[in-house]
């Protein structure tokens, strides 16, 4: 079994899709659609990386990486942030919040695919 | 030069402009034209019935040569000087520029006009665009549409086998969201199509109050003796009120102000006034009612029983504007939030403790106001538990010319340099 991949996204589409293009890389792909226990969710599964989008319901993505980045051992966990808001202060409250990358809505798969392999590597 | 000096001139471009020689001018009204000519270089006073001919023959006005430009064109004219002040305008010859070149004149009062129209609409556009909470859902859902579409098709387009159930549903899915993103969009142009009217497209219960409040004018007091379901029934006809959830916010606002009406109805409002004019506190200990219940009262008569409408804004302890009543010269936020030195902010600080202070509204305009405010707690009182709060302002035009603190609407709109409160740039900056 590869290593694996927790995909935090309330789009069910978008979820198929990656966990697609993932699980075809190789990942093993777990997927969670709410903010709500989001936090629990990824110390239970203990995944290689998260992917998280910003706008789940129940609490915003910046919320869930703050709280997960206060989590023993969570410190260090690759975090790719998703989100539909581009500009320099979304990219700063991201940074902020902990994130290891943040990726702008529409993006590549390509470009998801290289990002997961290289935070994982790095 | 004085206005009523340069009658000569605006005779000398008048002439000009209908194509007239100066002799054939002088001869329609019986002079020599080299006192015609002394008269258009002011060096000749003119008045009565020749000043009314040679308007007559001119074909305009005589108060438009003795007068000049029209005192409007003027005013424009200093405003647009004093808002290009780094251009360097002769301020002090508008009025005989206007008179030499009435339409040159016109045309830059015009433009300055229609660059005050246009940045109105910007200020609002940018509003929406910044702060809008159904336009920032809207781009996003189709954000995420053309995403989910992106990766889906990117996946079909590979080279490479796809198990043919793996395809498809990547085909379901690519057909259901192209028909999302279609509607979002559709949706999406409709609503920005009414953009430019910003009284047009409410979007959140609370506007739909406000625009019902405003339909009203503030005041139910027919309102007065009706039971709470008469006023839900009442709000349910209203047809700025298109939800059930805009009616039900609607229902309570009309319940507190039936009540104000009740306390203080109008033939006592204006025996109060008499007495102590536009003073709020005055007025509440004499009707021993809650400062707050007059101000929004006094905001509500001030149409009829005031020689100025006054303006009424309140917000809860969160600062959420949630109540406006909006006047010339004060503009309240659509969406983005208000000014944090008005009153209103300070008041909730302060609990209990009514605030005056004049305030002068940044901008163009700069006009001042004479603000009241106060925050007083909601719902009943409960042992060591913190009451929540209200606040009211109160927004009362000054007529003559006052120096107030400097407050603005919202940052994004407000010029002011160097201000400690702001939040974010301005887009007048």
């Amino acid at each position: 079994m590869g290593k694996s991949v927790l995909l935090i996204e309330d789009e069910p589409n978008i979820i198929e899709a990656i966990s697609f293009i993932l699980s075809r890389d190789g990942w093993s792909v777990a997927t969670h659609s709410n903010g709500h226990d989001a936090v629990g969710v990824v110390m239970a599964a203990q995944p290689d990386i998260v992917i998280l989008d910003v706008m789940l319901p129940g609490k915003t993505g910046y919320d869930i990486l703050r709280e997960l980045r206060e989590e023993k051992g969570m410190v260090d966990l690759p975090v790719l942030m998703l989100t539909a808001k581009g500009q320099v202060k979304d990219r700063e409250m991201a940074e902020r919040a902990g994130a290891s990358r943040f990726m702008t809505k529409p993006f590549s798969n390509a470009e998801v695919l290289e990002a997961v392999r290289e935070l994982v590597n790095a | 030069m004085g206005r009523d000096t340069l009658t000569g001139s605006r005779i000398r471009e008048r002439r000009a402009m209908a194509g007239m020689r100066q002799a054939e001018l002088a001869k329609a009204v019986g002079i020599s034209a080299s006192y015609l000519n002394l008269i258009e270089h002011n060096r000749r006073r003119i008045g009565g019935k020749l000043l009314v001919d040679i308007a007559a023959e001119l074909g305009v006005e005589a108060s438009l040569l003795s007068e000049g430009a029209e005192a409007a064109v003027l005013a424009s004219l200093g405003e647009a000087a004093a808002d290009g002040a780094q251009a360097g305008a002769e301020i002090d010859r508008a009025d005989e520029f206007a008179g030499r070149f009435p339409g040159w004149a016109a045309l830059v009062a015009q433009q300055h006009r229609r660059i005050e129209n246009l940045e109105r609409t910007a200020v609002t556009l940018t509003d929406r665009l910044t702060h809008d909470p159904h336009l920032a859902t809207s781009m996003h859902e189709m954000l995420t549409m053309v995403t989910a579409i992106r990766s889906t098709a990117g996946i079909l387009a590979e080279p490479g086998e796809i198990e043919p159930e793996w395809q498809n549903r990547f085909h379901r899915n690519l057909n259901e969201d192209s028909q999302r993103l279609a509607e979002s969009s559709q949706q999406l142009v409709a609503y920005l199509d009414g953009a430019g009217d910003a009284a047009a497209s409410l979007t959140l219960p609370t506007e739909e109050v406000d625009a019902m409040l405003v339909a009203h004018g503030f005041r139910f007091d027919a309102q007065v003796r009706a039971q709470p379901e008469d006023i839900r029934s009442f709000a349910s006809q209203q047809p700025e009120l298109t939800s059930e959830a805009s009616q039900d916010l609607a229902a309570s606002v009309i319940r507190q102000l039936s009540e104000d009406a009740r306390d203080l109805p109008e033939d006592k409002m204006a025996a109060l006034l008499a007495r102590h004019g536009t003073a709020p506190v005055d007025i509440a200990n004499e009707a021993r009612l809650p400062l707050t219940v007059v101000l929004r009262r006094l905001a509500a008569v001030s149409d009829a029983l005031l020689p100025m409408a006054c303006g009424l804004v309140m917000c809860d302890a969160a600062g959420t504007l949630m109540q406006r009543k909006a006047i010339d010269g004060f503009p309240l936020p659509r969406f983005s939030a208000a000014c944090p030195k008005w009153p209103l902010f300070q008041a909730l600080a302060r609990p209990m403790q009514p605030l005056r202070q004049v305030v002068t509204v940044t901008g163009r305009d700069a006009r001042s106001f004479e603000c009241y405010a106060v925050a007083e707690p909601i719902g009943p009182l409960r042992v060591d538990e913190s009451p929540l709060y209200h606040s009211y302002m109160l927004v009362i035009p000054l007529q003559a010319a006052s120096e107030g603190r400097e407050v603005g609407s919202t940052c994004r709109v407000c010029p002011s340099v160097g201000c400690e409160g702001r939040r974010e740039p301005s887009l007048l900056a």
